[in-house]
């Protein structure tokens, strides 16, 4: 029991333990974290045990995809809040491999020129092909279908 | 006898800079810095990611820690890149009816992207004068992170500096590419968020997952995609390059 004037966050509650504690619980979010971890090592076990050419994490998604597909969770599950969480933060997580720029300080000013044409006149044509391709044969599409 | 209280300014910095506490708050407390300089001002370049960089380069480069030391806390944050790629199904299941109906645009527009970047990457790298090892090194840099490093050590490129160019793919993306895009006149969402997603992998898609969802959906899907397509086509492309 709590002392009868208690004043704080928990006033209010008559019992200890109290019936409802938080009206949001974070259960749901570990639980999904768990999900997210469990597929990622179901992917990365198989892509190992047959010697596939692909990231376990991107064969993890395809299997976190058919578990989504088939459990169809709702917003408030941890199989949404979980992933909604990491996604959230995806810049955050590049950031570590990022600062690896220090190491590389001299090779990069000694490269300089090549190392930046390289990387974005080839974003560049990436983006541009990809995005034209896409559109166009999207458009396509709907006016074969239309 | 020893005494109570001493002063060992040495030994703890020593253990702090080599301590996992250490990169992995400068690093979560560099990332709330960006995160705040870019909802203060709302500008695209300020992307935190960028400003964390900039924030613990600075650090590490005035401080004088190896960056080694600071990856016992960095690796525990590059660590969830995997879970997060798995999560990227997410996007995906919630645009699903779109994805199954643009199947053949998107595989195709993914394999041109990647097969263009991948030749362009190589060829202007060899013609603005880098040597056989740095062309190698640039080639799978589309790729995310986990892959492109992978790819780069398979051919012969250098893994650590592909991941960091790699990184300045993702960031030009985040930074630039809504607004490339503007200017070539892509504003199909599907479209968009594919292209995002083929040259600039999960920073990209953190900048796709902001501008819509149908965006942020299709990025996420490119940059498996391209993911698959680089560790697939980059040995063979590079056979004939």
């Amino acid at each position: 029991m709590l002392p009868a004037r208690y004043i704080g966050p928990l006033a209010g509650l008559t019992r200890w333990p109290p019936d409802t504690i938080h009206p949001v619980s974070d259960l749901p979010v570990l639980k999904g974290v768990l999900v997210l971890l469990g597929c990622q090592l179901a992917g990365e076990v198989v892509v190992r045990l047959l010697g596939l050419e692909i990231p376990g994490p991107v064969l993890g998604m395809l299997v976190f995809l058919a578990v989504l597909r088939l459990r169809r969770p709702r917003p408030s599950s941890g199989l949404v809040r979980g992933p909604v969480l990491l996604l959230g933060h995806l810049q955050l997580l590049f950031v570590p491999a990022g600062v690896g720029v220090i190491v590389y300080l001299d090779e990069l000013r000694a490269d300089a020129l090549p190392l930046a044409a390289g990387l974005w006149v080839s974003w560049l044509l990436g983006l541009a092909v990809t995005g034209a391709v896409v559109a166009g044969l999207a458009r396509l599409a709907t006016r074969g279908r239309g | 006898m020893t005494p109570l209280v001493g002063w060992h300014p040495q030994q703890t910095w020593d253990w702090l800079t080599t301590s996992p506490l250490f990169g992995l708050t400068l690093t979560l407390g560099a990332y709330a810095v960006g995160r705040w300089a870019h909802r203060r001002t709302g500008n695209a370049v300020l992307q935190p990611v960028l400003v964390a960089i900039v924030v613990i380069a600075t650090v590490l480069l005035v401080a004088d820690v190896p960056y080694r030391d600071y990856l016992h806390g960095g690796d525990f944050v590059s660590f969830w890149l995997g879970p997060a790629t798995v999560a990227l199904a997410l996007p995906l299941h919630e645009e699903w009816h779109l994805v199954r109906r643009a199947a053949l645009p998107i595989l195709t527009g993914v394999v041109a992207g990647t097969v263009v970047s991948v030749v362009s990457a190589v060829l202007v790298t060899r013609a603005a004068g880098a040597s056989h090892a740095l062309q190698l090194t640039m080639a799978p840099k589309a790729a995310t992170t986990p892959v492109s490093i992978a790819v780069s050590g398979q051919v012969g490129g250098i893994p650590a500096l592909t991941a960091v160019l790699t990184i300045l793919a993702g960031i030009t993306g985040a930074v630039a590419g809504p607004w490339v895009l503007d200017r070539l006149r892509v504003r199909d969402p599907r479209a968009r968020g594919i292209a995002l997603g083929a040259v600039s992998h999960g920073v990209g898609t953190s900048r796709a997952l902001n501008e819509s969802r149908t965006e942020g959906a299709f990025s996420a899907l490119s940059m498996a995609l391209t993911a698959l397509a680089t560790s697939l086509l980059v040995p063979l492309l590079l056979l004939v390059l």
